[in-house]
C-alpha cells in the first residue's frame, strides 16, 4: 500500500491544528485563572469544559463534513 | 474501576481465547471462508474492514467467531428482523441471512426479496433475482428499506432502559421505607443529587429547573451508561450511532425551542440593542444557530467521541497482528496489551465526560430557553 | 459525509425516538419524581429541624436573658429594700434621738422652771422673812434705841452682819 496523501487528510491535520491550538489556549487561561483565585476553581472548570465541548464539536463537524 | 478492570479482564480473556481459535474473524466477507487462513485478519485492510463493520449497527448479537475444520463457527444469537416493505412489514430472524452481509443471500417473504449488505437490508426490484453493484459497490437493483429491527443497538437501548427503570425505581421505593438508601441506592443517590445540583439547577435556575430534571437525569444516566456499555466486550456501540444521538439532540432541541419564553424569542428574531437593518441578518445567523448549529454539535460530538473510542482500543488490539511480523507474537500482544488499556482508561473518562457535557449542555440551551429578563 | 448519511438508519432513529419517549415518561413517573420528592422533602425535613434547633436556641438565649434579668431585677428590688430599711432605721433613730432631745429639752425647761419658780418661792419667802426679821430688828433697834444709842447703832451693825442674803 502506496502512501496516498490527499486533500482531505491535509485539511484534516489543519483542523487539528487549529483545534489544538485552541484547547491549548482555552486550557492554559483557565489554569491561570485557577492559579490566580483558586476559590473560582469550580466555576473557571465548568466553564472550561463548556468552551471546549464547543471546540471540539466545531473540530469534529468539520472533519465530518470533510469525510 | 471495578467496571474498567473487569472489562479489561474480559478482554484480556477473550484476546487469549481467540489467538487460541487462531481467528478473530469477520463474518463480512464470505470470500474469507475459502481462503488457506481460515478467515484470520492479518492485514491492515482486513482489519479497517473489521472495525468498521463493529462501529455500525448489526442485526445479529455475535460475540465472535472462527473456523474449526473448514466450516465458519459464529458465537451468538439472532435478532429479529422487522423492515417495512413494499409488501407490507415482514419479520423474521436474522438467522435467515446466515451470517451473509455482501448480498448474496437473498431471503423471499412473499413477493417480497430481501438482502442484507453492509449491515443495511436492501429490498430487491421487481423482477430482480439476485443484487447487482456498480462499480462503487453500490447496489443498483435494489433499495433501502424502513428497518425497525430489533438490531443490536436497539437491544441495548432497550437493556439500558430495563436496567434504568430497575435500579432507579428501587430507589425510589426505598424513600417510602427510609430517609437514608442502602445498598446501590446509596452509589445512585450522589449522582441524582450532582445532576440536580450542578448541572440542572446552576444552569437553568432556581425557578424552572424542575421541570426539567426529569429529562435531564434520564439523559444522562442513558448516555452515561450506554457509553460504559460499549467499553464491555459485548460489542454495543449505542452511542456512537448517527441515529440515537441525533434522537437525543432533537429531544433537547424540541424541548429548549417548546419551552422558549418571550425574551428568548425576542433576542433571536429581533436583537434589541443594535442597528434595525442588522436585525434580519442577526436573525437568520441566531435561527440557525438555535435550531441547527446546537443540536448538530451535541449529535456530532457525542457521536465522534464515542465512534473514535472504539476505533482507537480496536486499533491498537489490531497491533496484535499487525506488528505480529516484525515484533514476534510476545511483543505485540504485550504492547497492544499495555495501549489498549490506558486507552480504555481514558475511555472510561470519556464516557463519563460526554454524558456530563450532553446534559450539561442540554441543560445550558434550556436555561437560555427559560431565562427571564433582567435589565 | 455520504458514507455517514449512508450509514444513517431512520428506522433506528424511530425505534430510538420511540422507546427515548417510553423511557422518559416511564423513569419521571416511576423514579425521577418520587425520587425528586422524597430528596427534597428529606432536604426541607433536614432544613426545618435546623431552624427548629436555631430557634431552640435562640429560645433558650432568650429565656437565659430573661433569667438574668429577673436575678438582676430582684437583685435591685432586695437592695432598693435593704436601702429602705436602713434609712427607715435611720430615720428611726434620728427620730428617737429628736424626741429624746425634745424630751430632755422640755425636761430641762421645766426643771429651769420649777428652780425659778422655787427660788421665785424662796426669795418671796425670804423678802417676807427679811421684812419680818427686819421688822423684828426694827422692834429691837427701837426697843434698844430706847436704852443706849450707840448700842443701837451697834446692834444694827451685828443684825445687818448677821443677815446675809443667802
Amino acid at each position: 500500500m502506496e502512501p496516498v496523501v490527499t486533500y482531505n487528510l491535509i485539511g484534516a491535520g489543519l483542523i487539528v491544528i487549529g483545534a489544538g491550538i485552541g484547547l491549548g489556549q482555552i486550557g492554559g487561561k483557565a489554569m491561570e485563572g485557577i492559579a490566580r483565585q483558586p476559590e473560582a476553581t469550580n466555576k473557571i472548570q465548568t466553564a472550561m469544559i463548556i468552551i471546549a465541548a464547543l471546540l471540539e464539536g466545531l473540530a469534529f463537524g468539520a472533519l465530518f463534513l470533510g469525510k | 474501576m471495578r467496571i474498567v478492570q473487569k472489562s479489561i479482564k474480559f478482554l484480556t480473556v477473550l484476546a487469549i481465547a481467540l489467538c487460541s481459535f487462531h481467528g478473530f474473524a469477520s463474518d463480512t466477507d464470505k470470500k474469507h471462508d475459502t481462503q488457506d487462513d481460515g478467515g484470520m485478519i492479518n492485514t491492515k485492510e482486513e482489519v479497517e474492514a473489521y472495525i468498521l463493520h463493529h462501529i455500525q449497527d448489526s442485526h445479529d448479537f455475535n460475540l465472535f467467531s472462527y473456523t474449526s475444520d473448514g466450516e465458519r463457527k459464529h458465537f451468538g444469537f439472532p435478532l429479529p428482523v422487522i423492515v417495512w416493505t413494499s409488501g407490507g412489514l415482514k419479520t423474521f430472524m436474522s438467522s435467515e441471512f446466515h451470517h451473509d452481509d455482501s448480498g448474496h443471500e437473498i431471503v423471499e417473504k412473499g413477493d417480497v426479496k430481501l438482502t442484507k449488505i453492509h449491515g443495511k437490508i436492501y429490498e430487491l426490484d421487481a423482477g430482480a433475482a439476485e443484487v447487482k453493484f456498480d462499480a462503487d459497490h453500490h447496489a443498483t437493483n435494489a433499495h433501502k428499506v424502513l428497518d425497525l429491527s430489533i438490531t443490536k443497538s436497539v437491544m441495548g437501548v432497550l437493556l439500558v432502559g430495563l436496567l434504568l427503570l430497575w435500579w432507579f425505581s428501587s430507589l425510589a421505593r426505598q424513600y417510602k421505607k427510609r430517609q437514608v438508601p442502602t445498598g446501590f441506592g446509596r452509589v445512585l443517590e450522589p449522582l441524582v443529587l450532582y445532576v440536580r445540583d450542578e448541572i440542572a439547577r446552576p444552569n437553568i435556575g432556581e425557578k424552572h429547573y424542575r421541570r426539567f430534571t426529569g429529562y435531564l437525569l434520564t439523559v444522562f444516566f442513558f448516555i452515561w451508561i450506554l457509553n460504559l456499555l460499549g467499553l464491555t466486550p459485548l460489542g454495543f456501540n449505542v452511542t456512537g450511532q448517527l441515529a440515537v444521538t441525533a434522537c437525543l439532540a432533537i429531544f433537547t432541541l424540541v424541548i429548549y425551542t417548546a419551552s422558549g419564553n418571550k425574551h428568548y424569542w425576542g433576542h433571536i428574531l429581533w436583537m434589541p440593542g443594535v442597528p434595525v437593518l442588522i436585525r434580519p441578518v442577526l436573525a437568520i445567523i441566531e435561527l440557525a444557530g438555535a435550531l441547527v448549529i446546537k443540536p448538530f454539535s451535541l449529535l456530532v460530538r457525542l457521536f465522534a467521541n464515542i465512534s473514535a473510542g472504539h476505533i482507537v482500543v480496536m486499533s491498537l488490539i489490531a497491533i496484535m497482528f499487525t506488528l505480529k511480523q516484525s515484533l514476534g507474537v510476545v511483543g505485540a500482544t504485550g504492547l497492544s496489551l499495555v495501549l489498549s488499556f490506558f486507552i480504555t482508561l481514558i475511555e472510561v473518562l470519556v464516557a463519563f465526560l460526554q454524558a456530563y457535557i450532553f446534559t450539561m449542555l442540554s441543560a445550558l440551551f434550556i436555561g437560555m430557553a427559560v431565562e427571564e429578563a433582567h435589565h | 459525509m455520504d458514507k455517514l448519511l449512508n450509514d444513517f438508519s431512520p428506522g433506528l432513529f424511530l425505534v430510538q425516538t420511540i422507546l427515548l419517549l417510553l423511557l422518559i415518561f416511564l423513569m419521571v413517573k416511576f423514579a425521577w419524581k418520587p425520587i425528586m420528592d422524597s430528596l427534597s422533602e428529606r432536604e426541607e425535613g433536614i432544613q426545618g429541624a435546623l431552624d427548629a434547633a436555631e430557634n431552640a436556641k435562640k429560645e433558650m438565649q432568650n429565656l437565659q436573658a430573661d433569667n438574668e434579668k429577673l436575678l438582676k431585677e430582684a437583685r435591685a428590688e432586695r437592695e432598693a429594700m435593704l436601702k429602705e430599711a436602713r434609712e427607715i432605721k435611720e430615720k428611726m433613730i434620728a427620730d428617737a434621738k429628736g424626741e429624746a432631745q425634745e424630751q430632755a429639752n422640755k425636761m430641762v425647761a421645766q426643771a429651769q422652771e420649777s428652780i425659778r419658780s422655787e427660788k421665785q418661792a424662796a426669795l418671796a419667802e425670804l423678802k417676807s422673812q427679811v421684812a419680818n426679821i427686819s421688822v423684828e430688828i426694827a422692834e429691837k433697834v427701837v426697843r434698844g434705841e430706847l436704852a443706849d444709842k450707840d448700842k443701837q447703832l451697834s446692834l444694827i451693825d451685828k443684825m445687818l452682819g448677821d443677815v446675809t442674803l443667802n
